[in-house]
């Protein structure tokens, strides 16, 4: 069976005034048809930027990509034209964001947003356009839709912007779904309501979910697999449960400490020494080496090859060469 | 330094800019220098009224059989100090109106800004021709006419940067620290909200020029300076007999005037990092 | 018994939004009755959603904003009268850190400009001597003087928490005010500004006023924990208490709501219905009562007080269905 998103060896570059900038260097991962695969990382990861490239929104940006295939049903999406890519994008897959005001034109109402996409894509008359957009609204939760889908954006709260957009990129039923730090800039109640909407949402659909977050626990709750990106490139990538209980690169585990708080105020929490190295001045080797306490010489010498250490759970570090 | 060179790079990337400062450094040059290296006093009579450029009047006589070129140099001098200065003294009032109604906010705002409305109301040049006509025409004069006349775009250039900044986290640092507020506008303030200033009070300059050309051209400068406004002012009367008599100095203010905008220009990408290209 | 360090007492924090004129004018109650104590060397978390007004009391505390009405007490002096008398003595007590290191730092000015403002401004030190202590204070952050002269955007993230604290610290505070310090910082950061704010409190005996969004964290690094929700305390007490159980329906749901590694995913954790209502019009009676999953008719009526209960104050007509059957 292959699979329904297929990443290969994806490179994206920008032009930057003291020259080109790889913010995603060589990433390959795939999500199967209806799966929660999570992307995680911290700022400067490219985590952001390698979501954003699959549709080929870094453009804009100034950013390129300048590897890679990006397989979706077993066509390359780089070797659309943009015509062809604006098909793909919004019907077969939608796209969510961390800033809904991003997604949404402030001076359309909500309804015509979304009706808009439904007649584009599907053909719809504008009567069953309506009545379409007030069934999805209902869907994702928005009390009173018949009076919310003639408001503005500007008119919701930051929960419900969410749940708009939501319903945008679900208009058509995409089969999958990436979601940018969906819940970043919401409150921790209002977060789990979105989050448990989308897991809902997802098995109605039968869609998969490209999860992009910081947030360790929401990936805990939410994925199925997980991608572990550092400074542009995947540390590790596994089933959450495997990862989470078994992680083998030291970046893994650190991250994993810090974000277990025991309710033990005793010692001090557990931290990752130093920071991100800068775009400009990126280690030779492995990129974490400067920060890894396990770290050897040979870890300077190369990029460490990806070493499977279990049915499907890869790590990118010469520390995995030793076990078995 | 380091900030300047960074500067330098940024604006240099503007080759447009980079040539109009230039020919901006050579008039400048030309105003200080000019009028000792080419000594001809511009109000004498030196030759024939109206007489067309030629090897002894490089740029010909006027209608009094002045000499243009040496009119051309002294009012430079002229043209640019009122422009210059002008422009310093409408930002030097522009910031502090600004400053005070942006950071104060309320009442204090609502009475600074009703006024700027109320100058804003009235057209500046206007304005300018009613304040020479009160006051004596003489440099200073002019030059505080035209201040006064353009200070309001400033100061709500500065009210909008101040407010924009007294509620960020570094300046409520500063008041948590019991700075006092004088200090908070002048240093905490002051240098982040000066970058756009820069640019708008640069192309004051421009601004002041072709109002101090107008009013001359009216009669209503200094009588005792030479300016290019003024040089137009006795050209244009003759202009179908002797073109060149306005057309140069015309010229001369066109020039300045589009250097500086171009300038400013150059001024606002270098500081303004929104327009910033990647 | 002495005087807590700071005592809040009853505030009360009104904004008016709207013109005067315009008509549409209304009352924001960002922060109603509210009363608590800091004792010498403590941290006192304040946790809640946005809207429920941590950020207007660290405001509050800190005099950037006065109150509308209540009083707050310094070692025992009235804040408002310390402040009009020696405003540069409230200010060498009260600290505040702020959320966003990029916006807390003058990007026009170097460190050691930034750091020494507040040792100038205070005559902590002849300005002879100012360049050593910068770099002391520095030092003392985890930073080397190698930053005296940089500019805040030559800095990370982290690196720029530290500088803010540093600048705070240059005065000695008795209380810092810790506005969600961390929550703009990426994990692996948190965890190193989390352990330099406690390692500066052992050494140093300031007490934090630690403002979060992150029930879960402050659960592990503060001595009581006051849980706020529009305007009001609902739940405050030790942090042993607190780590215990939560009694008010509205700390439980806050933090179930928080996502954690390694719990059962399969178990269904209440969760709250719709958003924060409005601070400009607050629901009747207890504020919670439209989104608490154990409303009753007496709650959309009558407020409830906050009142003992196992061993902290709680603001709930029914917290006791809440204590685990003895």
């Amino acid at each position: 069976m292959s699979a329904l998103l297929q990443v290969e060896g994806l490179s994206v570059q920008f032009a930057t005034d003291r020259g080109p900038v790889r913010a995603v260097e060589d990433l390959s991962f795939s999500v199967a048809a209806g799966e929660t695969v999570a992307m995680v990382g911290e700022s400067g990861s490219g985590k952001s930027t390698a979501a954003l490239s699959l549709l080929r929104l870094i453009e804009p940006a100034g950013g390129q990509v300048s590897a890679g295939r990006i397989l979706f049903d077993d066509v390359d999406l780089l070797g659309l034209s943009s015509r062809q890519l604006r098909g793909v994008r919004g019907s077969r897959i939608g796209m969510i964001f961390q800033d809904p005001m991003m997604a949404l034109n402030p001076i359309f109402t909500i309804g015509w947003q979304i009706s808009e996409s439904l007649r584009e894509h599907l053909g719809l008359s504008r009567r069953a356009a309506r009545d379409r957009t007030i069934e999805l609204l209902q869907r994702v939760g928005i009390p009173a839709p018949e009076q919310r889908i003639d408001q503005y954006p500007h008119n919701l709260s930051g929960g419900m912007r969410q749940r708009v957009m939501i319903a945008m990129a679900l208009a058509c039923r995409p089969s999958l779904l990436i979601a940018d730090e969906p819940t970043t800039a919401l409150d921790v109640t209002v977060q789990a309501q979105v989050l448990a909407l989308i897991n809902t949402l997802k098995d109605e659909f039968g869609m998969a979910v490209l999860l992009i977050t910081h947030d360790l626990g929401v990936v805990w709750e939410t994925a199925q697999r997980v991608v572990v990106m550092y400074a542009g490139r995947k540390v590790e990538e596994g089933s959450v449960s495997d990862v989470f209980e078994r992680p083998e690169h030291p970046y893994t585990r650190g991250l994993l400490k810090t974000a277990r708080l025991t309710d033990d105020r005793a010692g001090p929490l557990v931290e990752i020494p130093g920071t991100v190295p800068n775009a400009f001045e990126m280690p030779h080797g492995c990129r974490f080496a400067p920060r890894c306490a396990q770290a050897f010489a040979r870890c300077e010498d190369g990029v460490p090859p990806d070493i499977k250490v279990a049915v499907g759970h890869d790590v990118a570090c010469l520390l995995a060469e030793r076990a078995p | 330094m380091k900030s300047f060179l960074h500067f330098w790079r940024r604006f240099r990337r503007n080759r447009a800019a980079l040539v109009a400062l230039f020919v901006l450094l050579a008039i400048t040059l030309i105003a200080i220098v000019g009028p000792y290296v080419y000594t001809v006093d511009p109000f004498e009579m030196m030759g024939r009224a109206s007489t067309p450029p030629s090897k002894r009047f490089w740029l010909g006589t006027d209608v009094s059989g002045r000499d243009v070129l040496a009119g051309l140099i002294h009012g430079a001098r002229v043209s640019l100090l009122i422009g210059v200065a002008a422009s310093l003294c409408a930002t030097l009032v522009g910031l502090i109106v600004g400053a005070v109604a942006g950071y104060y906010g309320r009442a204090v705002d609502n009475i600074l800004m009703r006024c700027t409305d109320f100058f804003l109301t009235i057209p500046s040049f206007v304005f300018a021709v009613v304040l020479i006509a009160i006051f004596r025409p003489s440099v200073t004069n002019v030059t505080i006419a035209i201040g006064i006349v353009s200070w309001p775009p400033v100061a709500r250039l500065v009210r909008a940067e101040f407010i924009a900044q007294r509620e960020r986290e570094y300046v409520l640092a500063a008041r948590a620290l019991g700075m006092s507020d004088i200090e908070i506008m002048i240093r905490q303030i002051l240098p982040n909200a000066l970058p756009p200033v820069i640019v708008v009070s640069s192309l004051l300059v421009a601004t002041a020029i072709l109002t101090e050309s107008g009013l001359s051209f009216l009669g209503l400068s200094d009588p005792n300076v030479i300016s290019w406004g003024y040089m137009i002012g006795v050209g244009r009367t003759v202009l179908r007999l002797a073109w060149w008599m306005p057309a140069i100095p015309g010229i001369a203010i066109l020039v300045t005037v589009l250097c500086i905008n171009l300038v400013g220009e150059g001024l606002n990408d270098a500081l303004n990092p929104r327009v910033q290209r990647r | 018994m002495n005087a807590p360090l700071l005592r809040a007492q009853n505030l009360v924090k009104e904004f008016h939004t709207g013109g005067r004129w315009s008509g549409s004018a209304g009352v924001v109650h960002a922060l109603s009755d509210v009363s608590f104590d800091i004792e010498p060397g403590e941290t006192l978390a304040v946790v809640g959603e946005s809207g429920c007004g941590k950020s207007t009391l660290a405001r509050c505390v800190t005099a950037l904003n006065l109150q509308t009405s209540g009083t707050l007490l310094i070692d025992g002096q009235n804040a408002q009268d310390l402040l009009r008398r020696e405003p540069l003595r409230f200010r060498r007590m009260i600290q505040i850190v702020f959320q966003d290191p990029y916006a807390s730092l003058n990007p026009r000015r170097t460190i050691q400009q930034s750091i020494g403002d507040a040792l100038r401004l205070h005559r902590m030190c002849k300005s002879k001597e100012q360049r050593d202590a910068v770099t002391a204070l520095l030092e003392r952050v985890g930073l080397s003087s190698d930053y005296l002269g940089r500019y805040p955007h030559e800095l990370s993230g982290g690196q720029r928490q530290r500088v803010a604290i540093a600048r705070a610290l240059a005065v000695q505070p008795r209380l810092m005010v810790c506005d969600e310090p961390v929550s703009a910082l990426d994990v692996s950061i948190q965890a190193q500004i989390i352990n330099l704010l406690k390692e500066i409190q052992k050494a140093l005996g300031v007490a934090y006023l630690f403002i979060s969004h992150n029930l879960a964290l402050v659960r592990h690094i503060s001595d009581r924990i006051a849980v706020m929700y529009l305007g009001q305390i609902v739940e405050i007490g030790p942090a042993d208490a607190m780590r215990r159980n939560l009694l008010h329906p509205y700390s439980r749901a806050l933090f179930a709501a928080t996502p954690e590694i390694g719990r059962d995913k399969t178990a269904a954790t209440p969760m709250l219905r719709g958003d924060v209502p409005s601070p400009i019009n607050p629901p009747s009676g207890c504020r919670f009562h439209t989104r608490c999953p154990i409303a009753r008719p007496r709650c959309a009526q009558e407020a409830p007080l906050l009142r003992e209960l196992d061993g902290r104050q709680v603001r709930c007509h029914f917290a006791e269905e809440m204590l685990p059957a003895a």
